[in-house]
This record gives C-alpha cells, sequence and structure tokens, in this order.
C-alpha cells in the first residue's frame, strides 16, 4: 500500500515531493526569513494571509467606524479627528472627499484584501493540501508569489491614502467617467491611479493563487481521495477559485482600459463631457461597458467571498453535530449551479442604467434562479442539525449564526434581483443593509468559524473560550441591530453615501436610528479588536492542543501531528478509503477518512 | 482629556474581560474540563433560544417604529405597481423567513449536545430534497411572474400624448429643458456648451425646434394625471433621477441618453393635506456616486394642475432669447401666440 502511495504521489506531484520522507523530519535548517517571511509552506502562507487580512480588516473596520461617526453625529464636530486627519476633517467634522474616501477604502478593502485574499488566501492555502492530503500545494513558488503580489498590491493601497490629495473616492465599483476625470474632484486624481495599480498587483496576485488551488485539487489528491470523497470546504474553494481564474481578468482588461482613459487620451467609457466648465474632446465611448466588465467579476466576486464562508460552515456544522452533513451531492450540485448562474446575472446590478427592459428581464429570472440552489444550501444545514448531538463551540456558533445571515439577506436578495421593486430599492440604505447581511457579516461569520475550528490546526493552540463566546454573541446581537433597521431607511427611498440628510426633506426621518446603528457598530468594532487580542495572545499563550484530533473529526488533516512541519505527514501520506462524513453511522461517534471500510459496515454512500 | 479618560475606560474594560476570560479558563481546568464545557454548551444552546424569541419580539418592535415612516402612498401609477409588487415579496419571504429562522434556532437548541442522545445518521433523502427543490422554484416563479408584467408596463413605451422634460444631471445640480409649444426638444451638442453664453445645455440654434425651448435649474414642474416621459442625459459623470415619491428611478449617463415615463397621480397640494405635512415637496434625489457633492445634489418636483403649469410655462422666456436677447422683438409675438393657443386648448 505504501509503496503504491509513493508511486501516486511521485506520478501526481512531480520530482519535488518524489521523497516525502525527507520533507516529513525538518530536517533541514532553515533560516528565519525562509521560515517565515519567503516561506513556501502553503500553512506558513495560509497564515500570512490571515495575518495581513486582519490588518486590514481593523484598518477597513475603523473606516466605517469614521463614517458612522459622521452618519450618527452630522451636526457633532469630533476635535480628535482634526488633531489625527487635519484638514480631511476640518472643524472637527469629516470633510465631503474624505467621506467618500473612507467608504471607497471601507468597500474595496474589506471585499478584495480581507474577504477575498484574507478568506479565501487563507483557507484555501490551510485546507486544500492538508484535506486532500497532499504534502504542499501544486507549486510552492506561485503560491508564495500570490502572497508578495498581495502584500504589494496593499502597499500601493495604503500609500493612496497617504497623498496629497488623498485616495480614490468613486466608491468601491470605481464607475467612471467619475472615476476617469480628473478634474471631477480631488480623489480623482493620483489616488485612482494608485487603486487601479493596487487591483491591478491584487487581481495578478488572485490569479496565481486560484491556479494553484485548481491544481493541487485536481492533481494532487492522497491514494483512494476521489472527487465526491473531498470534504466540502474544499469543493467550495474549488468552485472559488474556477470564479476568480474566470472573472478576474475581465476586471483587469476593465481597470487597464480605465487607465488608458484616464492617462492615454483614449474614450473607451467616455463621451459627450463638460467637467468643471471644461468640454473634453472625448466622443463615442461607452460609460456602460465598464460596469458591465466590472460586474462580470463583480457578480461573481460575491460568490467568491461567500463560497468558502459555506463550504466551512457545511464542516463546521457537520463535525459539530456529531452527524453528516445531509445531502452531500445534493451540496455540490447547488454549489455548482450557484457557480455557473455567478457568470449569469451580473446586470442585475444595472437595471435602472438604461439597459434594454427584455434583456433586463432575462437576468431578473437568473437571477432569482440562484435562490433555488441557496435555498437547498439552507434546508440542507438545517437537516444537519436536525437529529444531532450539537457541540456549541464558538465555531458552530458562528456557523449557526452564517446560517441565519445568509437566510435574512438571501430573501432581501429576492428583493433586490426583481426590477420592478429594484427601481425603488437601487441605491439605497437597503441594498446597503443586504449585501452587509449576506456577504459581508455572513462571509466574516464563516471565517470566524473558520478561525475558531482550524486554529488548534494552525498554531497548536486554543483560543480563549470565553473571549470567544463574547465575541460571538455581541457580533450576532450587534450584527442585526446595525442591518436589520437598516432596510426600512431603505424602504424609505434614502439613498446610499448619504453623509448628511438633514438638508432633504424625504430622508430626514431616521436620525434616532442612525446615532443608534453607529453606538452599535462602534461597540462591534471594539469586539472585534478583542478577538484580535485573543488571536494574537493565544497564539504564543493559548491553551495547549494535547491531541491529535481535538473535535473527533475525520478529515485528513487531523491526522498530521499536532504541530505539523513543512510536507504536513511524517511518513507516508494516508490513504483514504471513505467520505468525509461518517459521523454517527453503525453507533460509532466518527470514523475518519483513513479508515477502511469495515466487512458488516451499512453501505450508506 | 475627555478622549484620554474613554481611552483608559476602554483599555480598562479590555483588561478585566481578559482577566475574567483567563481566569474562566483556569476555574475550567480546576473544575474538570469536560463538566465546564457541558455547562457551557447548555447556557449556549439556551442563549440560541433566547436569541430567536427576543429577536422576533425586536422584529415586531422594529416594524412598529419605523412602518410610519416608509414608502407613504405612492405619487405614480407605476409606484402602485412597485408597491403592490414589494407587499407580495415581503409577505412571501417573511414568512420564510420565520420557518427557517425558527427551524434553526429552535433546533440547535432540542439537539444540544446531550449524554442521552446519539445523533442520527441521515446522510440523504431524495423525497425531502425534491421538495425543496420544487417549493422554491414555483415561488419563484410566481414572483418572477409578476415582477416581469410589472417591468415590462413600467419600462414600456411612453403614451403618445405623454409631455416631454429632458433631465440632465450635473456636479452638483440639477437642469431641465422643456420642449415649448411645438413639442419637440430641439438637438444639441455638448461642445456648444457655454452658459456664459447662455446655452448651458449646448442647444444647436440652426436646428429651429430650439427656438422655443424653455431651460430651467433646479425645479421640475409636471402635470398631475397627465404621463410625462423623461429624457435623462449628464454632463460630466454618471448621476441617477431618484423620485422616491413616485418610486421612479433612472440612471443619466453622459454621451448614452436614457428615459423614463410615469404618470403624477397627487399635485403636491393634495400631497401635503395626505401626509399632512406643510413642507411636504416631491424631492429628486441623486441616486448614483457623483462626487463630492452626491449626498446634497437636490431637485425639487412641483406637481400641478394645467391651468398652474400653464402659467408657470409661459412665465419662462425661450433659452433661445435669453441666448440672443437681440432677436427677442421679433420672434416674441409669435412664441406667445403659440403659448396661448395651448393654454386655451
Amino acid at each position: 500500500m505504501s509503496e503504491a502511495t509513493h508511486t501516486h504521489a511521485a506520478v501526481a506531484e512531480g520530482a519535488h515531493v518524489a521523497h516525502p520522507h525527507e520533507h516529513g523530519h525538518e530536517h533541514h535548517e532553515q533560516s528565519f526569513v525562509s521560515k517565515y517571511i519567503f516561506s513556501m509552506d502553503h500553512k506558513t502562507i495560509g497564515k500570512q494571509f490571515l495575518i495581513t487580512g486582519i490588518i486590514w480588516a481593523i484598518i477597513g473596520g475603523l473606516f466605517s467606524v469614521l463614517f458612522r461617526l459622521q452618519l450618527g453625529y452630522p451636526e457633532e464636530s469630533f476635535p480628535i479627528l482634526e488633531t489625527v486627519f487635519g484638514n480631511w476633517a476640518k472643524g472637527g467634522q469629516i470633510q465631503p472627499e474624505f467621506y467618500y474616501g473612507l467608504v471607497t477604502m471601507h468597500g474595496t478593502v474589506l471585499v478584495f484584501f480581507v474577504l477575498t485574499a484574507g478568506l479565501s488566501g487563507t483557507f484555501a492555502n490551510l485546507l486544500i493540501p492538508l484535506q486532500v492530503g497532499a504534502r504542499d500545494m501544486a507549486s510552492p513558488f506561485m503560491n508564495m508569489l500570490s502572497y508578495w503580489f498581495f502584500f504589494l498590491a496593499g502597499v500601493v493601497m495604503l500609500s493612496s491614502i497617504f497623498v496629497h490629495t488623498g485616495p480614490a473616492s468613486g466608491g468601491w465599483t470605481m464607475y467612471p467617467p467619475l472615476s476617469a476625470l480628473r478634474q471631477a474632484g480631488e480623489g480623482q486624481k493620483i489616488g485612482t491611479d494608485l487603486w487601479l495599480i493596487s487591483m491591478a498587483l491584487f487581481i495578478i496576485s488572485s490569479l496565481l493563487g486560484g491556479l494553484n488551488y485548481i491544481a493541487t485539487i485536481l492533481n494532487m489528491r492522497t491514494k483512494g481521495m476521489s472527487m465526491t470523497r473531498l470534504p466540502l470546504p474544499i469543493w467550495a474553494m474549488f468552485f472559488t477559485a474556477i470564479l476568480g481564474v474566470l472573472s478576474f481578468p475581465v476586471l483587469l482588461s476593465g481597470a487597464i482600459l480605465l487607465l488608458f482613459d484616464r492617462n492615454l487620451g483614449t474614450s473607451f467609457y467616455l463621451s459627450d463631457i463638460v467637467v468643471n466648465g471644461e468640454i473634453l474632446p472625448n466622443e463615442g465611448g461607452s460609460a456602460i461597458l465598464y460596469q458591465h466588465l466590472f460586474w462580470f467579476l463583480g457578480h461573481p466576486e460575491v460568490y467568491i467571498i461567500l463560497l468558502p464562508a459555506m463550504g466551512m460552515v457545511s464542516e463546521i456544522l457537520s463535525v459539530n453535530s456529531r452527524k453528516p452533513i445531509f445531502g452531500y451531492m445534493a451540496m455540490l450540485g447547488s454549489l455548482f449551479a450557484i457557480a455557473i448562474l455567478a457568470f449569469l446575472v451580473w446586470a442585475h446590478h444595472m437595471f435602472v442604467t438604461g439597459l434594454n427592459p427584455f434583456l433586463g428581464s432575462v437576468f431578473v429570472l437568473l437571477t432569482l434562479l440562484i435562490a433555488v440552489p441557496s435555498a437547498i444550501k439552507v434546508f440542507n444545514w438545517l437537516t444537519t442539525i436536525w437529529r444531532g448531538n450539537i457541540r456549541f463551540t464558538p465555531a458552530t456558533l458562528f456557523a449557526i449564526g452564517f446560517v441565519s445571515l445568509f437566510i435574512s439577506g438571501g430573501l432581501t436578495g429576492i428583493f433586490l434581483g426583481n426590477s420592478t421593486i429594484d427601481i425603488h430599492l437601487h441605491d439605497t440604505m437597503f441594498v446597503v443593509a443586504h449585501f452587509h447581511i449576506v456577504m459581508g457579516v455572513a462571509s466574516f461569520f464563516g471565517m470566524f468559524a473558520g478561525v475558531y475550528h482550524w486554529f488548534p490546526k494552525m498554531f497548536g493552540r486554543y483560543l480563549n473560550n470565553t473571549m470567544g463566546y463574547m465575541h460571538f454573541w455581541v457580533t450576532m446581537i450587534g450584527s442585526y441591530l446595525i442591518f436589520w433597521p437598516m432596510h426600512y431607511q431603505g424602504l424609505a427611498g434614502v439613498p446610499r453615501r448619504y453623509l448628511d440628510k438633514r438638508g432633504w426633506v424625504s430622508f430626514n426621518d431616521f436620525a434616532d436610528l442612525d446615532k443608534m446603528i453607529t453606538v452599535v457598530s462602534i461597540v462591534v468594532f471594539a469586539v472585534q479588536l478583542l478577538f484580535v487580542f485573543n488571536f494574537f495572545y493565544s497564539i504564543f499563550k493559548g491553551r495547549k492542543v494535547r491531541t491529535q484530533n481535538p473535535w473527533g473529526a475525520n478529515t485528513l488533516e487531523w491526522t498530521t501531528p499536532i504541530n505539523p512541519g513543512h510536507g504536513n505527514w511524517e511518513g507516508d501520506i494516508p490513504e483514504v478509503h471513505r467520505w468525509p462524513y461518517d459521523y454517527a453511522k453503525d453507533g460509532r461517534e466518527f470514523i475518519p477518512q483513513t479508515e477502511p471500510v469495515g466487512a458488516n459496515e451499512t453501505q450508506a454512500h | 482629556m475627555q478622549v484620554f479618560f474613554i481611552i483608559a475606560i476602554l483599555v480598562l474594560a479590555f483588561v478585566i474581560i481578559f482577566q475574567i476570560s483567563k481566569a474562566s479558563e483556569y476555574v475550567a481546568v480546576l473544575r474538570g474540563w469536560e463538566r465546564t464545557r457541558k455547562q457551557t454548551n447548555r447556557i449556549n444552546a439556551f442563549m440560541l433560544l433566547a436569541f430567536l424569541v427576543l429577536g422576533l419580539i425586536g422584529v415586531y418592535i422594529c416594524n412598529e417604529q419605523f412602518k410610519g415612516r416608509i414608502l407613504g402612498e405612492p405619487a405614480s401609477d407605476h409606484g402602485v405597481l412597485v408597491d403592490r409588487m414589494l407587499y407580495v415579496t415581503i409577505a412571501i419571504t417573511f414568512i420564510v423567513f420565520l420557518i427557517t429562522q425558527i427551524a434553526l434556532f429552535w433546533f440547535s437548541y432540542k439537539y444540544q449536545e446531550s449524554d442521552d442522545r446519539k445523533a442520527f445518521f441521515y446522510p440523504h433523502n431524495n423525497t425531502l430534497e425534491l421538495i425543496w427543490t420544487v417549493i422554491p422554484a414555483i415561488a419563484l416563479t410566481v414572483l418572477v411572474g409578476f415582477g416581469i408584467v410589472y417591468w415590462f408596463r413600467i419600462t414600456s413605451d411612453a403614451p403618445k400624448d405623454a409631455m416631454i422634460v429632458e433631465v440632465t444631471g450635473k456636479q452638483f445640480g440639477w437642469e431641465f429643458r422643456y420642449p415649448g409649444a411645438d413639442g419637440i426638444l430641439g438637438k444639441k451638442y455638448y461642445k456648444n456648451v457655454d452658459p456664459a453664453a447662455g446655452n448651458p445645455a449646448g442647444q444647436i440654434w440652426e436646428d429651429s425646434t430650439n427656438k422655443d425651448d424653455v431651460f430651467v435649474e433646479q425645479e421640475m414642474h409636471l402635470v398631475v394625471g397627465k404621463p410625462v416621459k423623461l429624457v435623462i442625459g449628464a454632463k460630466d459623470v454618471i448621476h441617477d433621477v431618484g423620485l422616491v415619491h413616485f418610486r421612479m428611478k433612472m440612471d443619466a449617463v453622459p454621451g448614452t441618453p436614457t428615459t423614463m415615463w410615469f404618470t403624477p397621480k397627487y399635485t403636491t397640494k393634495q400631497m401635503k393635506e395626505k401626509t399632512g405635512n406643510p413642507d411636504f415637496v416631491y424631492e429628486l434625489s441623486c441616486d448614483q456616486m457623483c462626487g463630492k457633492g452626491h449626498w446634497s445634489m437636490r431637485g425639487v418636483v412641483v406637481v400641478e394642475t394645467q391651468e398652474e403649469y400653464d402659467a408657470w410655462l409661459s412665465s419662462k422666456k425661450p433659452q433661445y432669447l435669453v441666448a440672443n436677447p437681440t432677436l427677442a422683438p421679433s420672434i416674441k409675438k409669435d412664441t406667445i401666440a403659440t403659448v396661448n393657443t395651448v393654454a386655451l386648448n
């Protein structure tokens, strides 16, 4: 058997893992730099993504606290803001240019740097080799490059905050002509160029990562690990990577055309423009073209963010309910359906751009179709916990919270996907509430669930439970307090990105609500800092993991040593004999994937 | 000083929470890890149930609090359709919301870990999966069906007798152009824009249909009960014509004109009475991020009777005459004559 594994590994992985024994024992000394900085170990790269993601999450979250201050207390002045931000907060009040810069950075940072790189980057890197049974990624070097391109993108984005005219302020969608015209505002100057360059670097990072994930999943599964024996997080990462690889290049082209329009005088997006009294020569471009290119990525991007969370939640709910995931094949099928449909619905972001109404109706149909696989997933999660024996670890709680938020936010998607209603709700606070719940907070919950669940594998220690529970409950309650009532603002038609509504008769009804939301978001932000503290404290001082398989899980990562070295398994890579969800089968609490099927075992899968 | 005080309190709170958390871990080890874990499990299961109950009460309270501040009566025919669609969707999704959330939290509570229970090995069931594929599909078909029928009605071609108004967004304000007596908006070209020469819209004066077009800023006048077709454009960046009371919205894109039409149901005066708010005005908001003044890009829509409208329009001078004051006498008579005929009609 072990001979067979070797041959298999050698064929699939090429020469570099041809001597698994050498990799298993870390007999060669690595320098600090090659071990922790320019590391090619997928686990270290995963941690690098996670920690960089955490830093960006703090920055992006802090930005939201700042603009919530403005939204909740438009009449007050906060002298400390002027002390810190100078002219951007003249008189202690956030200036409009700064406000829009904050909003733009908040969106960009959280969507791309945290929920794409921080989420996929962390867990795809950590889990794919560990759960498919590989010693590392298909190309560890490309994997390292993927992180460093991400890091570079971060450096450029961060530097744009410090330039004289401020960061890009055209919204995270960066629609031209606003983003194409330097004359249109301060944030449209060098800040936007830096934003575009940073995005281009980010896209390279994401492509390098994605190709690697796909190659690893397809080629480097251990013996016996057929595709239908893969744990669901791996399937989710697989579809995520495919979505990314197919859609990110389109955004890259959109961004490059925009750079051309900005710097080379082309007219891809520009036509008939008189800006700031200046008549521009550009004619014949289409501003809407960019929106098609952007949302052709932008909508799959939503699922790039959501699918890994779904996969991890499926795994965590199953492990902690001590019960198989219900409808494994249906879970796969719905992931597949979501991945396909993700490419066919982008124009639902554009119902009111003057889109041909017939085309609009096609996109309504396709958009609402996504609700079917989403509903299947929800019902399957519900059936998974039904008649289980649930352990409420912080990870389980976050997974349950994810399902709750996904339901709430998914249902409001049915409002927005229906073009008739979208006419009224488009670009209102309803949209903000919807996507924050379903994409923002829900994915964060999936990410937290993943961190709490796999922290023992990452660092050989546990996170502190008490802080974990506090973190969960405050975040859960706070998220609903922030975003549930926000829907009402949207139903009243209050447009998003309005930093002061006192000049309006129609939108000035919610001052008390805005204050409440601001206060709650500050509290929730503070609790996230508690989590960050817990995270870093526990890396060094957390309770030590003493058993190899602390959660009693079936998947392969728990067959590695408590602190696995580069190469993951000492000795041979284990062989897989069954799917990963044999919990509560034949009266046994769990049966690891590595255990051969017994002679008398019931055949259920 | 105050700031440091707040920071000090926060840091203190952090330290306390941290100490409690650390201590609780030691206590757990002392009391027996397994026993503490089971107790925590029960507490969290109960909290999940409490969250469900309190959450649903919260949903009710929230609705009581805010239901009076949303929507209001739609002020256009299309708005009636939008609202009906909205309420049908709210009804269907709220039922689903209740069923699934209650199931989620109730199952969590009911099936919390217990020494007496063994988890049930239940990997799949094709019938169940078929049921919850088909039922959502049917519900969605209903929603899509309604939605598309309404959508086509709302986005259909404007009636032939609709009045036409051109709306142009710019950083940061609104411009309107009325076609005048001939009912035709004259041609324009953006390179002709020259506010200093009295041509802010870029009209081509050689086009004779331009000579009676009226240009105004910030305030749009409409006639109650009369369909209106808005021809929408933008000068610099993308804006969006948001008419919250009419439930209408359409992007204003430079270089690509868009249109929308609707029929106002109530005059501004009637709405003041209906809402009981003497300050009521129809507002035109920009709903597409357009730069630093986006939040303040406000226009006003006045809906009035035909007589009031005619009086208002005839008080405006065609932009051609504003731009070419010397020509005024020769055309003036002509224009006034046509305006009068319209008024008589």
